[in-house]
């Protein structure tokens, strides 16, 4: 017994270097980004070895969301979430898409994998860079149309100025809570059928209550700016999005591809028996059986959106406003402006939202792996 | 199984074979521009092939990525064998030797690779450069050590779930401690974690930038800030990029190519949990 205990101890202090290591570089550098972003560093002063730093508590964010100068970040966070949603909807649904066409078993279909995940393997800068040659206004992409007979596409993909979707920063409050009203109510509505009860008490009063208020009285909430400030969809963004969804549609591919391959096939003949077309068995059996894959991708991919900087530095370069990310903003802010307060500030934001469904994430596959015991 | 010829089957396999020329455009767009000279390279023409084969754009584009090519490879093997090792030891401790709290010590772990990595990159610049390892090498090795030893950890602790308890216990019974059982038992057994965990390391070490262009110095830059570089300058025509878009690419390429099957296993595992 004296043996094993012996043993457990090597355990540990193999461990320890790295939850060390880990402890420092994740959880106390994020502690220091926050007490960074509550401080004032007087501009150039974060070159300096020993910079003077003023504790100005939330000051820099009230700056990025309300302040005069930082429009610029505001349009980078809308920007941010029309890229999120659209990676979302293409890379899962063309992936889920070509893993249906391969789960048919087409011939070749080792090439045809191979071919759809390469992109995949590729750096983000390769990808970019590329795609700034494809998407050049007087070739690439747009001179496809001529091979077959048409019209040249006289579309900017980098460079437009359009902007659709457009709703004004002022009424970021009234905004913000229509969005959680509406996200109770989709909640409510996906919970109906399991337990209608506790689906009306807890999701959908609530979220038709907090909707109506809203509209009501939303004159009553205070207005974000002084002034009108557009921010919308960008259809410069366009051109970013299609490289993305190219590079990652492949890695849905694969999961799904995984996903399906591991349904049995007797599952598959039982609802064929019963009936079921193709279209059926994927509709209602094989894509609410991979419900925890849909998450696993959407979770990467959320976060591969929140990142995206390399993408957007080589397709667009670091200085055009209309495609930026506020993680490619954190950069410029930081390194090119030598504001490190602001970017800390940035960088803090980025992390509470990818924290808002990467914690919950994490718990529930935690809880599973105890049960799981 | 006999198939027969329907209509369906015709309309699988028109509308893989228009995915499949989508999902090639880029490389042959790549390829022929790369190929072509200098003056041939216009924009209404861009997809015609190139009337010479003009292998020159590589050899200059080699020429002037070849400092960062030698950086990252360095980089890239150093960084790969360092959190590769510490990531079996780990995971080695998380799957055989659970210990109270060890999983939640794994759950904060993970916790680790799905960071922004904005949120340290200002402290890790910092502390890089009071520790006098900022702008070489050594410090974007270490950066790149830590934060894989959460995806490392997993791999190896998902692989080390197959190795039956049993053989374990048989073996402690036997007296083998706790490294023994390691360098004997488990450590032969994980040759496949150690080429999926590698090259899944490798692929992602290559392909960073955010680290490579905030904490290296000019000289040190890897191979993708080099690219970026070359591919920013407006004067340059588009063979040079295309070119080193190519050779930056080719590394990752050929391991996909070649160790596929690892690949996407490695691909699998840092997605789908158990």
């Amino acid at each position: 017994m004296r043996e094993v205990s012996r043993d457990r101890m090597k355990a540990v202090i193999a461990l320890l270097p790295s939850v060390i290591l880990i402890g420092v570089f994740v959880y106390g550098f994020i502690g220091n980004t926050v007490w960074i972003s509550l401080t004032d560093w007087r501009g150039g002063a974060a070159l300096s070895e020993n910079p003077v730093k003023n504790f100005v508590g939330f000051e820099n964010y009230v700056e990025l969301f309300t302040g005069f100068l930082d429009g610029r970040f505001r349009q980078d966070l809308v920007n941010a979430v029309y890229y999120s949603i659209l990676l979302l909807a293409g890379a899962v649904g063309i992936g889920m898409f070509i893993a249906i066409l391969l789960d048919r078993k087409p011939r070749g279909e080792d090439f045809l994998r191979t071919v759809f995940l390469y992109p995949m393997s590729l750096s983000f800068i390769v990808t970019g860079t590329i795609w700034r040659w494809l998407l050049a206004p007087q070739g690439g992409v747009n001179i496809l149309p001529t091979y077959l007979g048409g019209e040249p596409l006289h579309f900017q993909w980098l460079s437009s100025m359009k902007t659709v979707l457009v709703f004004d920063w002022q009424n970021l409050f009234p905004i913000i809570l229509y969005a959680a009203a509406f996200v109770f109510i989709v909640l409510g509505l996906g919970k109906l059928r399991r337990d209608p009860g506790r689906a009306f008490k807890r999701y959908l009063v609530p979220g038709v209550v907090l909707g109506a208020v809203v509209w009501l009285f939303g004159d009553l909430l205070p207005r974000a700016l002084f002034m009108e400030e557009t921010h919308g969809f960008n259809l410069a963004t366009l051109g970013i999005i299609l490289a993305t969804i190219w590079q990652y549609s492949g890695y849905t591919m694969a999961l799904y591809l995984a996903g399906f391959n591991g349904i049995s096939q007797d599952l598959m003949d039982a609802a064929r028996l019963d009936g079921a077309s193709d279209f059926d068995y994927y509709v209602h059996v094989a894509i609410p059986m991979l419900k925890p894959i849909t998450i696993s991708a959407v979770i990467i991919l959320s976060h591969i959106s929140l990142k995206m900087f390399d993408l957007i530095f080589a397709m667009t370069g670091p200085d055009n406003a209309a495609t930026g990310h506020p993680a490619l903003n954190m950069y410029l802010t930081t390194f090119r402006a030598n504001d490190f307060a602001k970017g800390a500030a940035i960088a803090i934001v980025l992390f509470l939202v990818a924290g808002t469904f990467i914690i919950p994430y994490l718990v529930a596959s935690y809880r599973q792996r105890r049960n799981a015991r | 199984m006999t198939r027969r010829i329907s209509y369906g089957t015709i309309l699988l396999y028109l509308v893989l074979t228009v995915l499949v020329v989508v999902y090639l455009l880029p490389a042959y767009m790549a390829l022929v521009t790369a190929l072509k000279l200098p003056d041939e390279i216009t924009l209404p023409r861009a997809w015609e092939l190139p009337t010479a084969m003009n292998w020159g754009s590589f050899s200059e584009a080699l020429a002037l990525l070849k400092p960062n090519l030698v950086n990252s490879v360095i980089l890239t093997i150093c960084a790969t064998a360092l959190s590769t090792v510490l990531g079996s030891l780990n995971g080695y401790v998380f799957s055989k030797w659970k210990f109270k709290g060890s999983e939640v010590i794994f759950t904060l772990f993970l916790f680790g690779m799905f960071i922004p990595y904005q949120v340290i990159l200002i402290p890790l610049f910092q502390t890089l450069r009071a520790m006098h390892l900022y702008g070489g090498l050594p410090g974007l090795i270490l950066a790149h050590v830590v934060y894989g030893l959460p995806i490392t950890s997993l791999i190896f602790r998902n692989f080390y779930a197959q190795i039956p308890t049993a053989l374990i216990e048989s073996a402690r019974l036997d007296g083998a401690g706790f490294f023994s059982i390691y360098t004997r038992i488990v450590f032969p057994l994980s040759i496949p974690g150690f080429v999926v965990t590698s090259l899944w390391q490798f692929t992602q070490i290559w392909n960073e930038f955010l680290w490579g262009i905030c904490l290296t110095r000019h000289s040190e830059n890897p191979i993708t800030v080099g690219l970026a570089q070359l591919a920013g300058g407006q004067a340059v025509s588009w063979n040079l990029p295309m070119a080193g878009s190519i050779l930056a690419a080719i590394p990752v390429l050929c391991i996909y190519i070649f160790l596929g099957r690892y690949f996407i296993r490695g691909l699998l595992a840092g997605s789908v949990k158990e």
